[in-house]
């Protein structure tokens, strides 16, 4: 770890003076090793305003330094976005949601071991410098989104949750304007500059992120397949909501996670499932129309098979199709 | 006068007849308080006066040499000292009881990971920058770091007895898998740190090692002096299994870099250092070929294995060790290959050997009952040998049929059901069983056992790595003394007291604490003949002495210090007897059917492992190993990178010991009542590696038991295993 300059911000404005911290617990690691070489860190957890959960319509404003474990315990989240409780839960340990924030697991860099290993070539690290991992050992790179330049997956599980849910960013301008993203707008591709991953300008700052109003009697999970039962990252996750209407499914949303360099969604999927009886044959099609027909890195090709199971047992089970024995499926109620 | 004692013949049950009554106690560790608080002085906790901070620095080819450390690239730095290189330095610890210096590389680098430097500064911050930002020269060369492409093999010579093939043809049913299992590490929890001192010509190091008399040695080679001229320290060890057996590069660095500074050094591996280079072990390729006759007789038994190694490594994953003695056939052979790759070096992990060879061993036999139409219980208990198949010996005790039958029954296996048709929801639910096995050993150790009134000190270079070693040598003086454990200090990890084997393959508890209790045998006699009384007839309790009518404290009795000091070393019963742990090892499982994953329902153990000397300390030994197997059969593996072997898992997220989620609450642990005569003056046999031994097999067992699909590949990831329900 480098000498660093630590500001304490005691305004919004004070944010731009340098590399955001609020809980560390990605950041800190980074920059041990020196991935991450801030010179100016700022911490922002002092700022008012930022640290409340807070009815907004019939939604939820959750402020950016709402913590993780705040976050998966409020009973409203509980109640009305059960699958963003879930997800958050599925994620890390204890100790380290007790310190993480919302704002920041939004920002947590990838996993991929090639990024946290200066002796090897990585251009979301370096850009231009190249990518090690391809060719390399690549079991949790992604399956979606990657370019030729990155292969990375993003590693979070709250994102997936928020994207499922159709949440929104509210992000204050170097300017003081507050804008407000879609989360699945919130993240871009890695295209030739994998280093730059949000649409986050110099001297913005995340706010909060905003929960539309619940969907009442939506059947709800988050099931995240991994390499051992906890404290892992996942291999692939399936954040799902789907409401019945009688026998059909009248409202779908599905975001996976650990496939792409951001939550992965696909609106062809949900069009083909909603109006429909759920059936075998009917989510045999959709795994088809969602796993694509390669990986772009041979260890990652497993998670083409692992996506669709994963994606068919959800479904399954959040439509009584299956037998939900063992798992954790919640239903929401305002 | 330091009494010598050679186990030539069966020793007589000496602790069954003592009367203070603390042995096999579930007494609590009496260093168990300081190490939950925080108070107990591991190496790098220790703070010197003046003491400079040292980071390893890494080579980051895995073939070739350093042309330019690029000190000028740092020393401009705030803080920095020097950056230390030295001809004497190591390229990765020394192998088990070694007792001399591992490889001393000079400018060589011999695989990606290795220590070429030593950065020192004023502060570890400062020190871990500049380790960063060395900008390094070397000249590259090719080398192959992939064990199943590199041209360098060595293939020994086979082991056998009978006639393999002979048998093989004759067999009815024949069974030929291959097998792999990943390279592993032992993740102990403290990394490997040292802090050295030179006073006088003479260096003191403080490392966390768990072979001190063997370390002292390797010290005194790898800088070349004489080993009077070393001290080392290691009273707390913050878990080894292996891997601080021998004398690490940091120890060795931080010695070179405080003898050239003139000021003591701190040297602390990161989580990342440690996976680097820090031995591992090997990945293994495993042939096993069972034959048996219809009605279940094997015939033919062979297990050949091809492990990994970097040149001038002695150490080769001892895989088949099990499978030379645990069942009988008429032909038996055992080959191994040893690969050469410039990848971090292998050595000892917990259980070397049973660990990973009792994988493939336990579930071949597993798939052999299967394709028999026998239980697997039932199997190994009719193809139990009546002397070590491969030499002939008598087994001192073995109690491995009593192990499998009475697990058998507590665990409900007789309600076992057809494979693959049991389902609770989306989950398949299977049973497994393997036997346990692990050889015993003595090794040299000496203790002193000195008794002051009703107080007694216990002095040996033996070390405790979170094991036990304090409760158990207070528990046998306290035993052979007549007093309260709480009376008895227990001193460790320190080389100017007698030498001991140190914490290894299972041997510490019987080699130290046979010399502990023969040291305090010894106090009896002079406390008998103070007394009046002969030394058969002394009852010593409580702090109380009586004999031949006469009574006394020991608090008046013994009014000058009483001195006892013995060593043992393994003798003739060693030749004419084969000593070792058995056991049986149950699981259940459910597999879920759509994603693969496992989750271990229940585990059972039931072994027989000699006396048990602290009933709480064996328990959580073989609880540490039962978990290891779960980590095994499904999650831990080190992968690397096959271009250049560079390790990509190189910390505690991406090399996935079992979480506690992992862990079932229903762990059970039954010891059977077991004295091995044979084996040393205290009856006891090695506990730690008995738990791993065979426990991933029962796991790996009970996954194709669920599903009716057999994975052959640890550990079995969701994707291993739904690769085996849809090949």
């Amino acid at each position: 770890m480098r000498p660093i300059d630590y500001r304490r911000a005691s305004s919004f404005d004070d944010a731009a003076a340098g590399q955001i911290i609020a809980g560390g617990t990605n950041l800190l690691d980074l920059m041990k090793i020196e991935v991450m070489t801030p010179d100016t860190v700022v911490d922002i957890t002092r700022l008012d305003g930022l640290s409340t959960i807070e009815a907004e319509d019939d939604g939820l404003r959750i402020g950016a330094l709402v913590t993780n474990t705040m976050l998966a315990n409020d009973a409203r989240v509980r109640a009305g976005w059960p699958l963003l409780s879930r997800a958050i839960l599925a994620g890390a340990s204890a100790q380290i949601r007790n310190k993480a924030t919302t704002g920041g697991n939004l920002l947590q860099r990838t996993r991929c071991p090639y990024f946290y290993d200066t002796s090897q070539a990585c251009n979301k690290r370096s850009p231009g410098e190249g990518c090690a991992a391809r060719g390399g050992a690549g079991r949790m790179l992604a399956l979606f989104g990657t370019s030729d330049q990155c292969l990375a997956a993003h590693p979070s599980d709250m994102a997936v949750a928020l994207a499922a849910l159709q949440a929104e960013v509210e992000i204050r301008g170097a300017e003081g304007r507050r804008r407000r993203v879609p989360i699945h707008d919130f993240y871009r591709g890695p295209g030739d500059r994998p280093d730059i991953e949000t649409v986050l300008d110099r001297g913005d700052l995340i706010t909060a992120v905003v929960l539309p109003r619940p969907l009442e009697g939506a059947r709800q999970t988050y099931r995240k397949v991994r390499d051992r039962a906890s404290y892992a990252f996942a291999l692939v996750s399936v954040a799902g909501s789907v409401t019945m209407d009688g026998e059909t499914m009248s409202d779908v949303s599905l975001a996976y996670g650990s496939v792409a360099p951001h939550p992965w969604m696909d609106h062809d999927v949900v069009a083909m499932l909603e109006g429909e009886r759920p059936s075998d044959a009917l989510f045999q099609r959709a795994a088809d129309r969602l796993v694509p027909d390669s990986a772009p890195h041979p260890d990652t090709d497993y998670k083409r098979t692992l996506l669709r199971r994963t994606f068919i047992a959800t479904l399954r089970q959040l439509t009584g199709l299956g037998d939900a024995t063992g798992t954790d499926i919640a239903r929401t109620h305002g | 006068m330091k009494d010598h004692f050679t186990m030539d013949e069966p020793q007589p049950r000496v602790l069954d007849e003592t009367k203070q009554g603390v042995i096999g106690t579930p007494m609590d560790r009496p260093d168990g308080a300081r190490k939950v608080s925080g108070t107990a002085g591991y190496a790098a906790d220790h703070k010197v006066e003046g003491m400079a901070h040292g980071v390893l620095v890494r080579a980051t080819i895995s073939r070739g040499r350093v042309t330019d450390i690029g000190r000028a690239s740092v020393m401009d730095l705030d803080g920095v000292i020097e950056v230390v290189t030295d001809p004497r330095m190591t390229r990765n610890p020394a192998q088990g009881m070694a007792g001399e210096a591992p490889v001393q590389p000079g400018d060589d680098v011999h695989y990606h990971g290795q220590p070429i430097a030593v950065v020192v500064a004023e502060t570890f911050e400062a020190a871990r920058d500049a380790a960063q930002r060395l900008v390094v020269t070397y000249r590259k060369e090719d080398a192959a770091s992939d064990p199943d492409a590199t041209p360098d093999t060595e293939v020994g010579d086979p082991e056998t007895a009978g006639d393999f093939d002979a048998a093989w043809a004759k067999a009815d049913v024949r069974l030929d898998r291959t097998y792999t299992t990943p390279s592993q590490v032992s993740a102990a929890m403290e990394p490997h740190a040292a802090i050295a001192e030179w006073t006088d010509g003479r260096v003191e190091l403080r490392s966390s090692l768990q072979m001190v008399r063997f370390n002292k040695a390797e010290l005194a080679d790898t800088l070349g002096i004489d080993a009077d001229r070393v001290r080392i320290l290691s009273p707390f060890v913050g878990g080894g299994f292996g891997s601080k057996l021998g004398l690490g590069p940091e120890a060795v660095a931080a010695a070179i870099a405080s003898e050239k500074l003139g000021r003591p050094v701190r040297v602390v591996m990161s989580r990342q250092n440690v996976f680097d280079a820090v031995l591992r072990r090997s990945e293994t390729r495993q042939r096993v070929r069972l034959g048996a006759s219809k009605d279940g007789q094997l015939l033919a038994l062979s297990h050949d294995d091809r492990v990994s190694n970097l040149d001038g490594e002695g150490f080769a994953e001892p895989v088949s060790q099990a499978s030379q003695f645990l069942y009988r056939a008429d032909g038996l052979s055992f080959t191994q290959t040893v690969a050469r790759i410039a990848a971090t070096p292998a050595g000892s992990v917990r259980a070397p050997g049973e660990a990973v060879g009792m994988v493939a061993l336990e579930a071949a036999m597993d798939e052999l009952a299967d394709e028999l139409g026998v239980d697997p219980v039932e199997l190994r208990l009719n193809n139990l040998p009546d002397t070590h198949p491969m030499d002939g010996r008598a087994f001192s005790t073995r109690r491995l049929a009593d192990c499998l039958q009475d697990g058998a029954a507590r665990f409900g296996w007789a309600d076992r059901w057809t494979r693959g048709t049991r389902r609770e929801g989306d989950w398949l639910i299977g049973m497994g069983v393997a036997s346990a096995a692990r050889s015993n050993m003595l090794v040299k150790s000496a203790a002193r056992v000195r008794l002051q009134g009703d107080r007694a000190v216990v002095e040996t270079d033996m070390t405790d790595i979170g094991t036990g070693t304090y409760a158990i040598l207070s528990q046998i003086a306290g035993e052979m003394l007549g007093l309260s454990p709480d009376r008895v200090d227990v001193r460790l990890g320190d080389s100017d007291l007698p030498g001991a084997s140190g914490s290894g393959g299972s041997f510490g508890a019987s080699s130290a604490g046979s010399a502990t209790f023969l040291a305090a045998k010894r106090i009896r006699r002079d406390i008998a003949r103070k007394l009046g009384c002969p030394e058969d007839a002394l009852t010593l309790q409580n702090g109380r002495a009586r004999g031949d009518n006469r009574e006394a404290d020991l608090s008046e009795l013994i009014d000058q210090e009483l001195v006892g000091e013995a060593e043992i070393e393994a003798g003739k019963t060693d030749e004419s007897h084969f000593s070792a742990g058995f056991g049986a090892h149950f699981a259940e499982v459910a597999v879920n059917e759509w994603t693969g994953e496992v989750r271990v329902r229940r585990m059972l153990a039931v072994m027989s492992m000699g006396r048990i000397l602290n009933e709480k300390t064996a328990r959580s030994q073989a609880l540490g190993g039962m978990i290891w197997g779960i980590g095994t059969a499904l999650t831990e593996e080190v992968q690397s990178d096959a271009r250049d072997g560079h390790v990509v898992t190189r910390d505690l997220a991406n090399y996935h010991v079992p979480s506690h989620a992992d862990v079932p609450g229903d762990m059970q642990v039954v010891f059977l009542e077991e004295r091995d005569d044979w084996a040393n003056p205290i009856q006891t046999k090695g506990i730690g590696e008995l738990g791993i031994s065979g426990a991933g097999a029962a796991v790996i067992n009970a996954i194709s038991h669920a599903t009716g699909h057999r994975t052959y590949d640890c550990p079995a990831l969701p994707d291993r295993v739904i690769s085996s329900l849809a090949p």
